[in-house]
Formats: structure tokens, C-alpha cells, sequence
């Protein structure tokens, strides 16, 4: 029987257009946690991240929030020494865990990154307004006020349409993405 | 007249209407012709690529299949779009059967992606295709005395390596040199605005944009100038939040590079889409006519 691949052969293979990600050479030097403006804040620096990939660690690494904290700055990835590309890393892990639906409790990414797709596949074209209600309603009542604020003032400053927009040749658009994810008359 | 193929992107449809103004306006005077992409979707933003990667590169083919079909090269003014589409083209001409798989779909809006035209992110437009010599000399109001930090944020350089200015280009720097304003020593230019994180990671967020306005602040900066909408909506619509969070006392303006070009070029600042910020630069640029002020 052939032998399930290990956890970092999954990960390094999630990233189809780069044909794998070399996350084995990783030599834990660090230097992408000391660049990530965002490690603090993250369950495992970036380079503890890879680490546990490499040891197989599956379960506690898509349980942590490192990859869904990860703000696509690609700093760590221009600097990594050993050419693996970090940030698409964390797109991959993100891409894994939407689609074992496994993800960390509380995360406002993945339903935010859902709606985004959907509005997306539907009209062609992104509206904020559409996007507000998958995050705001899990803010505290000072930042789903604030919000408000901010959302009024940038409609009075005329900088928020209301109309959503779409795109003209909707019917071409979506047949040109059900030929890539067959999904029928779903749209 | 050269011709460009131009993508303006979902925020400049609103959120960032001052900067499709004022890129329109500034490359009219600059002799430039930006033709806006008929029917250009969106780019796929970040959220895309959580999700699905080979649909997002479909969305960004089908923008530069659609370029290609105009026979011109694209021009993106958001640094998000402008990577999506970078690499899309740069993905798809190295592995053919991602290519053929996508020219599939393509051929369902009767096009085809071959892969061969330039993608050009705005600020590279001004600086290497128009040339800093041209926008010296249209120059008619310059901007002296005018401290501007140069925020170069993320995606316009990475994640680029096939050039030599990773860790410290200075090509914004020279752009602003040659409207006549003075080049702040901007250390964190490179660093990160937190993107999508305000709003799914909002203390992160707010964190790095506190970061980012402190230097402004720390380098005398008048304006922070910026190329990118995400980055001038997270620096300036939340300033006030981060004021009562970190207990600062921040009120920067942050205006895109072309409202810049274009007051040095003496455009009206309404055509400029000024007078839409939350933090206005009107100040900045009164004590500029002023200089009996000392700055």
C-alpha cells in the first residue's frame, strides 16, 4: 500500500504554481519571525510554525491562528535564505483549512474570505457593504460602533457606492468559472 | 500618444475615487493615454487565494487577456491588483498546462491568454516608463518646503526578487524630488499597513498602523504620500481609533502620489479628488505657500 504523504509534503504541495515550496531546507535561522510585523500576535512565530510542519505536527498547526494572522507583506518571503516562499505557505495552510472546513474557533478570515469569493462569483466585482456583515457582528460594541462611524463617514465623503457594482458580461463570467469548478446552476 | 491598458481596480471605483481622478488627470498632462479595461472583473484581492488558487489566477487572466486583446500593456494603480495580475502572468507562462487550462475557461468570454504584454504597477509607469525628467519639466507649482513621506508598503516591490530593490529602493524618493517636495527619511516605508487584517485581526492591525504614523511623525513628515488604496484607507480613516487606543495625537494626512503630480502640475485640487479625507491636506499645503511659516 502506498504510503500516505508526510505533513510537510502536503503543505509544500499545496502551492500549485510554484510547484512546492522547498519548507524541508528550512535551517531555522529565523529571520522570517524577526521580520514578521505580525508574529506577535500570532499562536507560533512564523519559523516555529515551519518547524512543527516539519515534525509532522498536523493537528496543533492547523489548529493555530499563525497563517490566518498572516497580512500577505511577503517580507519574510523576499528575505528566507533557503528560498521557501513563507507567505504562499500561509495562503496554503489557510486553503487547507477552508477546505476541512477545520479552522481555529472565533477567526473572522475564513467567513470573511467565503463572502468575499461569493460576492466576487456573483457580480464580478467586490462591494464593502455586502462584506461588513461577516465581521462586525463578532467585534465589541465599541468597535461594531466605530465601525459605523467610519462606514458613515466615508459615505458622506462619497467614497462608498451604493449601488453594488457588477460586470456587464456576468453570463460569460460565470460560465467561465463553472468550467474551472463545476458547480452548475449553484451561482 | 502611447496608450495604456488601464485597471482601476474595485477601491478606485469609490473608496479610492481621488486616486482614479487624479492618475487620470496627472497622466493626461504627462501625454499618456490610460484606456480603462472594458469589463474588468476583480482581481481576486487576498481573499481569493484563501480560498481557491486556480480561480483566482482565472480572474486575473481574463484582465489580461482582455489587455492583450487591445494589443497594450496594463497598468494597475493598486499594489494588490498589480501583484494578482504580475503573477498570474508570470505563473501561467511557466507552466503551459496551468495556461491551457485557463485558456479553457477563457474561451467561455471569447478570450485568450497568450501572456506576452507588460504589466505595470502606476508609480513604475511614472518613474520608468514617462521618466522623472518629463514630470520635471510639467512641473508648474513645486512643492517646496513640502516634508512627504514616501510609503511604499508592500506589494509594488514584493514579492518581487528579480530586482535589486527589496530592502531599500528610493525611486519614490526621486518621484517626489522632482515635483519639487522634500523626501522624507521615511525608515519604515517597507513595513506593512496590515492590509485585511483591520479587519479580521483588528488589534494587529492597529498595532502596525500606530507603528507607521509614529515614524511619519518622528521624520517631520507633512503627508504621508502612498500608491496603494488599502494603504491610505488603513493609515488615514483610523487615526482617531488608534489616537484613543495608543493615547497619541495623530492627525497625518495621507494622500495618494498622483494628488501630489498633480498639485505640482497645477491641477484644480477638486479634479484631483481632494477634499474627500478624513484628515484633510489642505494645511500641509497652505503653510507650503507660505514659507515665511519656517518649516
Amino acid at each position: 500500500m502506498a504510503e500516505k504523504p508526510a505533513f510537510n509534503q502536503e503543505v509544500a504541495n499545496l502551492l500549485h504554481a510554484a510547484e512546492g515550496n522547498p519548507l524541508e531546507t528550512c535551517i531555522q535561522c529565523g529571520i522570517c519571525s524577526g521580520t514578521c510585523p505580525v508574529a506577535k500576535y500570532m499562536d507560533y512565530t512564523p519559523r516555529r510554525l515551519i518547524a512543527m510542519i516539519n515534525a509532522g505536527m498536523k493537528e496543533q498547526v492547523l489548529a493555530s491562528n499563525t497563517f490566518w494572522y498572516c497580512a500577505s507583506c511577503y517580507h519574510c518571503t523576499v528575505r528566507c535564505p533557503s528560498g521557501i516562499d513563507i507567505a504562499e505557505a500561509m495562503y496554503a495552510l489557510k486553503r487547507y483549512t477552508m477546505w476541512k472546513n477545520q479552522y481555529q474557533e472565533g477567526l473572522i478570515g475564513p467567513t470573511f474570505s467565503e463572502t468575499f469569493v461569493k460576492t466576487i462569483v456573483r457580480s464580478g466585482r467586490s462591494y464593502e457593504p455586502i462584506l461588513a456583515p461577516t465581521y462586525i457582528f463578532s467585534y465589541g460594541i465599541r468597535d461594531f460602533i466605530d465601525e459605523a462611524i467610519t462606514a458613515t463617514n466615508l459615505m458622506l465623503k462619497g467614497r462608498i457606492p451604493i449601488l453594488p457594482p457588477r460586470i456587464k458580461r456576468l453570463e460569460n463570467f460565470k460560465r467561465m468559472i463553472s468550467h474551472i469548478i463545476p458547480i452548475g446552476e449553484a451561482l | 500618444m502611447k496608450e495604456y491598458a488601464y485597471f482601476p481596480g474595485c477601491s478606485l471605483e469609490k473608496m479610492a475615487i481621488g486616486y482614479h481622478r487624479s492618475t487620470l488627470e496627472t497622466t493626461e498632462k504627462l501625454g499618456v493615454k490610460l484606456r480603462e479595461l472594458d469589463d474588468w472583473n476583480c482581481c481576486g484581492a487576498t481573499a481569493y487565494f484563501h480560498v481557491d488558487e486556480l480561480l483566482a489566477y482565472t480572474l486575473g487572466a481574463r484582465n489580461l487577456a482582455m489587455a492583450e486583446k487591445e494589443g497594450l500593456d496594463l497598468v494597475a494603480p493598486c499594489s494588490g491588483c498589480y501583484k494578482n495580475m504580475f503573477f498570474t502572468q508570470a505563473h501561467l507562462n511557466h507552466d503551459p498546462d496551468l495556461k491551457e487550462h485557463i485558456n479553457d475557461a477563457l474561451e467561455e468570454d471569447n478570450l485568450h491568454f497568450v501572456g506576452k504584454n507588460t504589466v505595470h504597477h502606476l508609480i513604475d509607469l511614472f518613474v520608468n516608463e514617462i521618466g522623472l525628467e518629463k514630470i520635471r519639466n510639467t512641473v508648474k507649482q513645486p512643492l517646496e518646503g513640502l516634508r512627504i513621506a514616501p510609503y511604499y508598503g508592500c506589494q509594488i516591490l514584493r514579492p518581487r526578487k528579480d530586482h535589486d530593490e527589496v530592502e531599500n529602493p528610493l525611486f519614490f524618493e526621486d518621484l517626489l524630488s522632482s515635483i519639487g517636495a522634500t523626501p522624507a527619511d521615511y525608515s519604515l516605508k517597507m513595513k506593512c499597513c496590515g492590509g485585511s487584517l483591520l479587519i479580521t485581526s483588528r488589534p494587529a492591525a492597529f498595532a502596525m498602523i500606530n507603528n507607521l504614523l509614529k515614524n511619519a511623525v518622528d521624520c517631520n513628515a507633512d503627508v504621508i504620500a502612498t500608491a496603494c488604496p488599502l494603504c491610505q484607507i488603513n493609515l488615514e480613516c483610523y487615526q482617531q481609533q488608534i489616537n484613543r487606543e495608543y493615547n497619541t495625537h495623530y492627525s497625518v494626512p495621507v494622500v495618494y502620489f498622483t494628488q501630489l503630480v498633480g498639485m505640482a502640475f497645477g491641477i484644480a485640487p477638486k479634479n484631483l479628488g481632494l477634499g474627500k479625507e478624513f484628515i484633510s491636506p489642505k494645511k500641509a499645503f497652505e503653510a507650503m505657500k507660505a514659507p515665511s511659516n519656517g518649516k
